[in-house]
């Protein structure tokens, strides 16, 4: 009793936990050296690759700026779908989730910093792929940067629920990057993200055309090709708010803190 | 006040009856011990207290909240060091303290804890570097990171070689004049019997006997008196040694024979533990 009320009680102000755990998760992210170099690099790797490879013009417009507008959306769906996806399920299955529960962490504080984490990492990959870009092809800036930052947290945001939901039905850490890999590089290709669909045939056309991926790379493409604002682009933004929605639903209902009992 | 009271505690899985009616209560300052084997309900009835879990039935307080609505400094309160965790690979012993200290309102010296933890040549090391039992004294480092008043430990040996488990206990003997209360999980014998103050015995969800390791040992069972006679092994089981060992000596003296191979021994808690979870096996199967 005594001890009690000697003890000072109280607890860290909201926005120092969130600032700790943003930190915590950035320096989580960059010591992985696979993280780093899969999640981070490879797209940048992916996009010089095909910059040199493909030399035309795709959709009417020079190769290496149809290509940046694919790796985006490719990044976006690797680092907040596949990256948070095989992080979520590893802490899961290694009990690191289950720990944090019995810190005065607050569940809505860790969620936040790892999202706010995660779009970090994939807002640090688009301005490298545009730095990218501007010095090897000569492709231009964005022009309307507002419309295009605003793309880029919604397909973070949308890709982030799908991966949460991905992470919900996984159920070993071994097993997690095959299959996030197995939906992740079929759904970039079908949706372009590597370059022209326009030769595939009509029935992996139409596959494309219920994925997220397609319509966040037509985003990208109206706002950063064709200097379109975010909002003359309603049918894209619909179907991926039907599919951000739908990840939330799923994660909200079927996500564990706890690793599958042993 | 108790740190811990717990009563009428149960908790199902499915058809699964996993804690059926326990009672126990803990003071602050205590080493407390729940002993069973695997299966008894120790860990579910742990991951309640903890907060884990939600009980079927029973009253539970913990630090003066219920766990399932916990005080908002609940957690600064708490310690936990699960059967099972691991934590990032690749950072080092001295950031995963560190992240760990930056949830708490008043954490411990980052470095001191390391020390306390015995870490403190790894302290720079990848997590991934360490070996098994260094990896459990990380557990138990970021249980303590935050100071608490309590602290959980579900198992916190298991799997270690002898001089590792020896040098755990000197660590958790260490809690005790911290002032710590600590509730111990473990299925060896011998570490309850090193650690707690009081042990309680969980045999199929229920608590079929609670005292300190001495009151266990010598409550339950006879002394055993044994000695060969022609030959043939004599087992003589008695509350009364004393007595009963002067008749034999005298008888054997004045018959001018020796007690070949005399014993005079106490059971061990071990002992006394198969006693009663044999017992209750019996029980259960009168009961069904």
């Amino acid at each position: 009793m005594s001890a009690d009320a000697i003890r000072v009680s109280g607890r860290r102000a909201p926005r120092a936990l969130f600032v700790h755990q943003l930190r915590s998760e950035q320096l989580v992210f960059w010591r992985s050296r696979e993280a780093a170099f899969f999640i981070f690099a490879f797209p940048l790797l992916l996009y010089v690759l095909l910059s040199s490879v493909y030399t035309g013009r795709i959709y009417g417009v020079p190769a290496p700026e149809a290509l940046l507008a694919g790796l985006i959306g490719y990044g976006c769906a690797n680092t907040a779908f596949a990256g948070l996806a095989i992080q979520l399920v590893l802490r899961r299955e290694n009990g690191i989730l289950k720990r944090l529960r019995s810190t005065p962490l607050p569940s809505a504080t860790y969620v936040g910093a790892l999202l706010v984490s995660t779009l970090v990492v994939f807002a640090l990959q688009t301005i490298a792929l545009f730095l990218l870009g501007s010095v090897f092809y000569g492709t231009p800036f964005p022009s309307d940067l507002a419309s295009l930052v605003a793309a880029i947290v919604i397909g973070a945001a949308v890709f982030a629920a799908l991966g949460t939901a991905t992470a919900s039905v996984i159920r070993s850490a071994e097993g997690s990057s095959a299959v996030v890999n197995f939906i992740l590089l079929p759904m970039a290709f079908l949706s372009g993200s590597f370059g022209s669909t326009r030769h595939l045939p009509a029935f992996l056309r139409a596959i494309a055309d219920v994925l997220p991926l397609k319509y966040f790379i037509d985003l990208v493409n109206a706002v950063y090709l064709r200097g379109h604002g975010i909002w003359t682009r309603p049918e894209d933004l619909a179907v991926l708010g039907a599919w951000g929605v739908a990840g939330l639903v799923f994660t909200i209902f079927k996500f564990r803190w706890e690793p599958r009992e042993r | 006040m108790p740190a811990i009271e717990v009563s009428g505690l149960r908790k199902a899985y499915g058809n699964l009856e996993a804690v059926r009616g326990v009672d126990f209560s803990i003071e602050e300052g205590e080493v407390f011990g729940l002993l069973g084997p695997n299966g008894a309900g120790k860990t579910t009835t742990v991951e309640i207290l903890e907060g884990y879990r939600q009980r079927d039935a029973g009253e539970v307080r913990v630090l003066g909240s219920d766990p399932e609505r916990p005080e908002p400094d609940f957690r600064e309160r708490i310690g936990v060091v699960l059967q099972q965790s691991q934590m990032w690979a690749n950072l080092t012993v001295r950031e995963t303290h560190a992240i760990f200290a930056g949830y708490y309102h008043a954490p411990r010296e980052v470095d001191e804890v390391i020390t306390v933890v015995g870490l403190q040549e790894k302290a720079d090391a990848r997590v991934k570097t360490l070996s098994g039992g260094q990896k459990r004294r990380l557990d138990l480092g970021i249980a303590l990171v935050g100071d608490p008043d309590l602290v959980f430990l579900d198992e916190p040996t298991t799997g270690f070689d002898p001089q590792a488990r020896r040098a755990a206990w000197e660590m958790i003997r260490s809690l005790r004049s911290l002032g710590k209360t600590v509730l111990l999980t473990t299925h060896y014998l011998d570490e309850a019997e090193q650690l707690a103050d009081r042990v309680a015995v969980l045999r199929e969800g229920r608590i079929v006997r609670v005292g300190t390791p001495t009151e266990l040992t010598s409550a339950d069972l006879q002394t055993e008196i044994r000695y060969r006679q022609n030959g043939e092994e004599v087992l003589v089981q008695t509350d009364e040694p004393t007595r009963v060992l002067a008749e034999l000596t005298s008888a054997a003296v004045a018959r001018g024979e020796e007690l070949e191979g005399l014993q005079v021994r106490r059971p061990s808690l071990e002992e006394v533990y198969l006693a009663l979870t044999a017992e209750e096996a019996e029980e259960a199967e009168v009961e069904t």
